[in-house]
């Protein structure tokens, strides 16, 4: 399967109740998918193509704030648009699951993939402090495995979750192993689940209330201060990554998505010409791998963040190393994927 | 209100010669709204609605940005607060996933007529199961009076100093009879809250736009034309006399659209 098909297919698996989108390259077959799909007459599933991104996202809004697991999709501009959603989507504590399959930017750039998002994504995006879980999947098999994993995710701490894939992983065909049906909760299972979702009010409770306003300063910092809470409990229980070759490495690759693809290659050639090559793909992009990271810092000659941008994840690497060991970059943009060839020159310039 | 605090009407105010009393939905807070609006008065029908259709458990309101982004403290149903003209977004969202469930928006002229225009429109054309509730003052209240969409000519506000000039600021924008002319609007109508009679028509016609969802047939879409006595810079009586000489030609009270028997 195609990895936005896949994806497609596995949010139907995963029991959502509700896609909403608008079309956009390089990730249209999402919603091309399910519409020929017809998830209505399976599980009972929602689609709707909206009339933009940004109704897109408050649409999600509205059914996240109504308990039910909501998704969208969409590429770079288009999240670009639903920032001022994803931001009240956080202030509100809501959970859902957001695809960005990234094409080069800035603008309307390139339909070509490109990872340029990553500052847009670990780092908020839109205004106000707050942050995202982020999965970075690096093959068909992971775009179809991290929607269910996403919906846990969003709900196990309220909060969004964006899975930052990229065009190459949305177009490319591999084989894929779909999970099984998850069955769509029902009115009651969410009153008894999200006991704080807008479903309709009953006598023994009070109106529930979604909202991301606090007009008093100390109750906004107070909300603050529990967000920042939420984001550390995710820090310390919800890092993932994988990590190839590490142990004995004298440089090590740092990578996600398609360029942890060509940097797996490009360990087998390298360890083949005897140079000593690791791989860490971090997973979630947030929270970041940081004590892998700190691992291996005192023990290579250096770290290559390789990403199809200008160098956005080389800056979390420089701080989370403190100037450890040397950080380098080497990155390709506008659509441009790096070679194999590349990265082991540019391996081979950071050791000498 | 207490019965016995007032001593001086305690043999009038006695259960029996009740005529009148605050529906129990609408909260036991002071209103934030400014003395002589409209706000609390539209609040109380909804609610009242809410009440004698027995809906509470399938109603969610969607509150705005504006006046009335803390219509949540006031509306005893459950209510989500949207990004500032997305509330009919939310609204589809939710009516998608709970199609037997009763969905209103409530929206000032900014908020539904200016930045949430699209989502007003197509919410409208694509007939959604909601009641929309757009409170029009020809202003904007809470950022302190400047020009809305729905601002008359001529008219003066904080950023229309010298009167709102079609040739710089364009026409008032009556969008109640734009989504009339669409096919997925069920019930268009507009009332006012501004005398006891218009105060029972409006409560008539809320009631209805609530009714009619059952059909599911489209969009409900009630404007409540209204004043803003404290951006206007008029006290509230010459404030309803105003919107009755000014408002009212403008934008004529009356049904729009009402589905066929």
């Amino acid at each position: 399967m195609k990895g936005n098909e896949a994806l497609a297919e596995a949010a139907i698996l995963a029991g959502c109740d509700g896609y909403f989108g608008y079309p956009i390259t390089p990730q249209s077959e999402i919603m091309e998918y399910l519409m020929a799909e017809q998830p209505m007459h399976r599980t009972g599933m929602v689609v709707l193509q909206a009339e933009s991104e940004i109704a897109s996202i408050n649409m999600v809004y509205g059914g996240a704030g109504a308990g039910k697991r909501v998704m969208t999709s969409s590429s770079s501009p288009g999240i670009s648009l639903m920032q001022e959603g994803i931001s009240y989507l956080a202030g509100a504590e809501l959970p859902c699951v957001i695809v960005n399959v990234v094409r080069g930017g800035p603008g309307l750039g390139t339909i070509q993939p490109a990872q340029s998002d990553y500052f847009q994504s670990v780092k908020g995006g839109g205004h106000g402090d707050y942050k995202m879980i982020t999965l970075a999947p690096f093959s068909v098999q992971e775009m179809a495995d991290f929607v269910a994993l996403g919906f846990d995710l969003a709900f196990k701490y309220r909060i969004p979750v964006m899975i930052l894939s990229d065009g190459a992983i949305g177009q490319m065909m591999e084989k894929v192993v779909l999970p099984v049906q998850r069955p769509r909760w029902t009115e009651q299972e969410i009153r008894e689940m999200s006991p704080w979702a807008t479903v309709g009010r009953t006598k023994d409770r009070h109106n529930n209330i979604i909202t991301s306003l606090n007009l008093k300063s100390d109750v906004q910092e107070e909300h603050n201060r529990q967000l920042q809470a939420k984001y550390k409990t995710i820090i310390e229980n919800e890092v993932r990554y994988e990590e190839s070759y590490c142990e004995d490495a004298e440089v090590i690759l740092i990578a996600y998505g398609t360029s942890a693809r060509i940097c797996q290659k490009a360990v087998d050639i390298a360890r083949h010409q005897g140079i000593k090559l690791g791989l860490l793909r971090p997973i979630s992009l947030f929270p970041f791998p940081e004590a892998a990271l700190i691992k291996y810092a005192e023990k290579v000659k250096g770290f290559l963040s390789v990403e199809m941008s200008a160098g956005q994840m080389v800056e979390d690497i420089r701080l989370v190393v403190e100037g450890k060991t040397k950080v380098a970059h080497y990155g390709r943009m506008g659509g441009i994927v790096p070679t194999t060839d590349e990265i082991i020159e540019n391996v081979k310039n950071l050791i000498n | 209100m207490s019965f016995e605090t007032h001593k001086f009407n305690s043999h009038i105010a006695v259960p029996e010669n009740l005529v009148y009393a605050k529906t129990p939905l609408m909260n036991d807070k002071p209103l934030s709204y400014c003395p002589g609006c409209g706000h609390g008065t539209i609040h109380r029908l909804i609610m009242e609605t809410v009440e004698e259709l027995d809906i509470l458990e399938d109603t969610i309101g969607i509150a705005p940005v504006g006046c009335s982004v803390l219509a949540y403290e006031f509306m005893g149903t459950d209510v989500q607060q949207a990004a500032h003209g997305r509330a009919c977004a939310l609204a589809t969202g939710i009516s998608r996933l709970y199609p037997d469930k009763y969905v209103f928006t409530y929206q000032g002229d900014g908020d539904l007529a200016a930045i949430g225009t699209a989502e007003t429109i197509h919410a409208c054309n694509r007939g959604e199961n909601i009641v929309i509730i757009f409170v029009n003052n020809g202003i904007y209240g809470m950022t302190g009076g400047q020009m809305a969409p729905t601002t008359l000519p001529g008219m003066k506000t904080s950023t229309s100093p010298f009167g709102r000039e079609q040739k710089d600021a364009g026409y008032p924008l009556k969008m109640t009879e734009l989504v009339a002319h669409l096919p997925g609007t069920y019930y268009v109508t507009r009332q006012s809250v501004h005398t006891p009679v218009n105060v029972r028509k409006a409560k008539k016609a809320i009631k209805k736009a609530f009714e009619l969802t059952r059909h599911k047939k489209g969009v409900s879409f009630v404007e409540l034309v209204s004043n803003c006595n404290s951006g206007w810079k008029m006290t509230p009586v010459d404030a309803n006399k105003w919107m009755e000489e000014n408002m009212f030609p403008f934008y004529p009270l009356g049904d729009i659209k009402v589905p066929s028997k």
